[in-house]
């Protein structure tokens, strides 16, 4: 039986830029530029500075695609390649521009924990109002009611207001809620990445069940061990196209790839006397990074004036920007001065990545130690160490922490009845 | 808009439900069905912002009470006894609060209405629901607050000696005249806000220029005769008016300017529906 879930044909969403910082126009505007056409086209003179008004952005561009029912599918893409977009459209929060889809089946969308709740009422009363809103129906609340208090485990505090809760309850009792709708299709942006590590466990646990029962769910994510555990099959989004689609471990390993080998930018990030174009970290022994892998980190900029004493520094962080480790690279070189404007890079090798699997965060600064001058490039890198076999065959993921030991057991097991001679 | 998505079906039914998800049309339909299916999470939201209203206050649903009754002791100093302002025989503070009545209830579904959604963004741009239950649910959050003063205009009516007759089984269907008054005119304000932000300051603007257009403070007796037809396009002429005959038996009909009212207040409504929907398939791009 593979009946279809979702059904997209030639999905399209477009949106201006230059909209996201003020979306809704003033009265004031409409009525100035009709009332003039001299005075529009200065303005538009002045506009053209940091953008022109009538650019657009396809921010999901003809997308079709099709989810047999009961699939569990991981959508994973970088940020701003349309996966909240695409979720946006299916729960039908906003319309496209062009293509249009069809899904059958109730829809429950969880785009963000906790939506709608009142933080003057209290925890069974938010249980009903975020239910509500959800779209569960009354009855449906009041079968469940119980099961969510218990996954909440807020049961002694479910008559207090909310806002006497902890971050931690708070987060609990609303992914609680969401996570009971039984609608035949789940839409899951990444709503999981708040809470603490337990939590997050026991989310991803709740998420395996519900798509164990035969409910179509997409996911989205950047937790690619997460992707791993709960999806079947996954879609990787590139500039608001479908790139690729098929078995979870092939098309997670063929998005990292992707990710860590090409972290160049369509527009170089500016600082003021560094024009960086792109940062890599890419393993030197294959495609994919894993934990102990030697490993490259490159970073490619043009300067715009003459660098007489280059400088580098590269810190290692945590997705919540937790500083793991750094690297300077003054400690290890004296570099060669660098022209204005020519291509440059500087890096580092290093001999074994001492990082778990997971997503983690580059940071880079920028220096000519002649004119002491430090710049930050005022934007983090992300690359993905995969998920392998770290010690002896075994799997491990990020519940395990971010720094990998390299290590062995000691030589000579003792063990307190050992009897044997070895 | 084609969705005949049905959530009345239960859970895994056999034949599942289809959402179809298409670019926005120019002539949307209302959607009454889809809206009928959602009357709990109406039920919902008029429940949160009425509990949520006067928690924490101290004198609580007393407010409602307390509002309307301060504005009548004002009126009734200034307008009833220092400037002599009419009253159609009636005493004046029953006069006024009578008037102030069903005003206030327009007042305030009508603000509450208008910035509804730019107030519900967080849900809006999160969760896909019918987008007129957020403006609905803000007009009946008001017919509570309306219900409760109610209660004290029959107290000082008590005290006054004024006993209503047969005409007083108006008075439900003049509430609701009230009610989709400030919802027509709340629906093209909410969408209009969303798109202008200028439209919230315009709001207490406009409410207080309106109550002067309406026979709140004086009877719509001392209006000239040539205005009336003009005066009586504001539908409230005829609702307030409309509560003063079916109470206080004054003015003796509210005949003509009633019947104007209606019709303005379903053109209102009727156009407003159609905006909202219309605009309603933007609203998450740029509220």
């Amino acid at each position: 039986m593979s009946n279809l879930a979702i059904r997209c044909e030639g999905l399209s969403k477009r949106y201006r830029i230059g909209g996201y910082t003020d979306h809704y126009k003033v009265l004031r505007d409409v009525i100035s530029d009709a009332a003039s056409a001299t005075f529009r086209r200065l303005k538009s003179v002045a506009r053209n500075g940091n953008g022109s008004r009538n650019d657009y952005i396809w921010a999901l561009d003809d997308v079709s695609l099709e989810i047999t029912a009961g699939e569990v599918v991981g959508i994973i893409g970088r940020n701003g390649s349309g996966k909240t977009t695409l979720l946006k459209l299916l729960s039908r929060i906003t319309k496209p521009t062009r293509g249009h889809a069809e899904i059958h089946g109730r829809v429950g969308s969880l785009l963000e924990v906790g939506t709608g709740f009142h933080p003057e009422l209290s925890g069974r009363e938010n249980i009903f109002l975020n239910g509500a809103i959800l779209g569960m129906r009354k009855s449906e609340i009041e079968r469940k009611f119980d099961e969510i208090v218990a996954f909440a485990e807020v049961e002694k505090f479910i008559d207090t207001p909310v806002k006497r809760y902890s971050s931690g309850m708070y987060v609990r009792l609303a992914f609680g809620v969401a996570a009971h709708m039984e609608t035949e299709v789940l839409l899951v942006d990444e709503v999981l990445a708040v809470g603490d590590a337990q939590f997050q466990k026991k989310c991803f646990e709740k998420m395996r069940e519900i798509g164990s029962h035969g409910r179509t769910i997409l996911f989205v994510s950047h937790n690619m061990s997460a992707v791993r555990s709960i999806c079947k099959e996954a879609l990787i989004l590139e500039r608001g196209r479908v790139v690729a689609q098929g078995e979870i471990d092939q098309t997670v390993d063929q998005y990292l790839s992707g990710i860590n080998s090409s972290q160049s930018f369509e527009q170089a990030i500016e600082t003021n006397t560094f024009s960086v174009t792109s940062v890599e970290v890419t393993s030197v022994s294959g495609a994919v990074v894993k934990t102990f892998d030697p490993v490259q980190v490159r970073v490619q900029f043009v300067p715009k004036a003459e660098i007489q004493d280059p400088g580098l520094y590269v810190s290692f962080l945590t997705m919540d920007s937790r500083r793991l480790t750094g690297l300077d690279l003054k400690d290890f070189v004296t570099s060669a001065p660098l022209p204005a404007g020519q291509t440059a890079e500087l890096g580092f090798t290093i001999e074994s990545l001492p990082l778990m699997p997971g997503t983690y965060q580059i940071e880079v600064h920028l220096k000519d130690m002649a004119k002491h001058l430090i710049e930050f490039v005022p934007q983090t890198f992300q690359f993905e160490v995969a998920e392998t076999e770290v010690y002896g065959g075994r799997k491990l993921d990020r519940w395990f922490g971010n720094v990998g030991l390299r290590a062995q057991p000691l030589g000579n097991i003792s063990r307190k009845d050992a009897k044997s001679q070895r | 808009m084609n969705t005949d998505r049905s959530v009345s079906n239960p859970v895994f039914s056999s034949v599942l439900s289809v959402a179809r998800i298409e670019p926005p049309t120019s002539w949307p339909s209302i959607g009454f069905r889809e809206l009928w299916d959602y009357r709990e999470l109406l039920y919902f939201l008029t429940w949160r912002d009425i509990k949520v209203r006067y928690k924490q206050t101290v004198l609580g649903a007393a407010w409602a009470v307390i509002q309307p009754l301060f504005m009548m002791l004002v009126f009734s100093l200034f307008f009833g006894k220092l400037a002599g302002v009419p009253s159609d025989g009636i005493p004046y503070p029953v006069f006024s609060f009578c008037g102030l009545l069903p005003w206030q209830l327009f007042a305030h579904s009508l603000t509450q209405a208008g910035n509804s959604l730019v107030g519900s963004q967080n849900l809006i741009t999160k969760v896909y629901f019918p987008r007129l239950v957020v403006p609905i649910s803000a007009v009946l959050g008001s017919v509570v607050d309306f219900a409760i003063a109610f209660v004290l205009l029959l107290g000082m009516m008590f005290y006054y000696g004024i006993v209503p007759g047969w005409q007083m089984l108006a008075l439900p269907a003049l509430v609701l005249l009230a009610v989709l008054a400030a919802l027509g005119v709340g629906l093209w304000l909410s969408a209009l806000n969303v798109q202008y932000r200028d439209v919230r300051y315009t709001i207490s603007f406009l409410v207080q220029f309106w109550m002067f257009a309406t026979p709140v403070a004086y009877p719509s007796s001392i209006v000239p005769e040539k205005w009336r037809v003009l005066y009586g396009l504001n539908p409230m002429v005829g609702v307030v008016d409309g509560f003063r005959w079916a109470l206080l038996g004054k003015p003796e009909s509210p005949g003509a300017p009633l019947l104007i009212s209606v019709i303005v207040v379903f053109a209102l409504l009727a156009g407003g529906l159609y905006y909202f929907r219309r605009m309603e398939q933007q609203f998450a791009d740029i509220v």
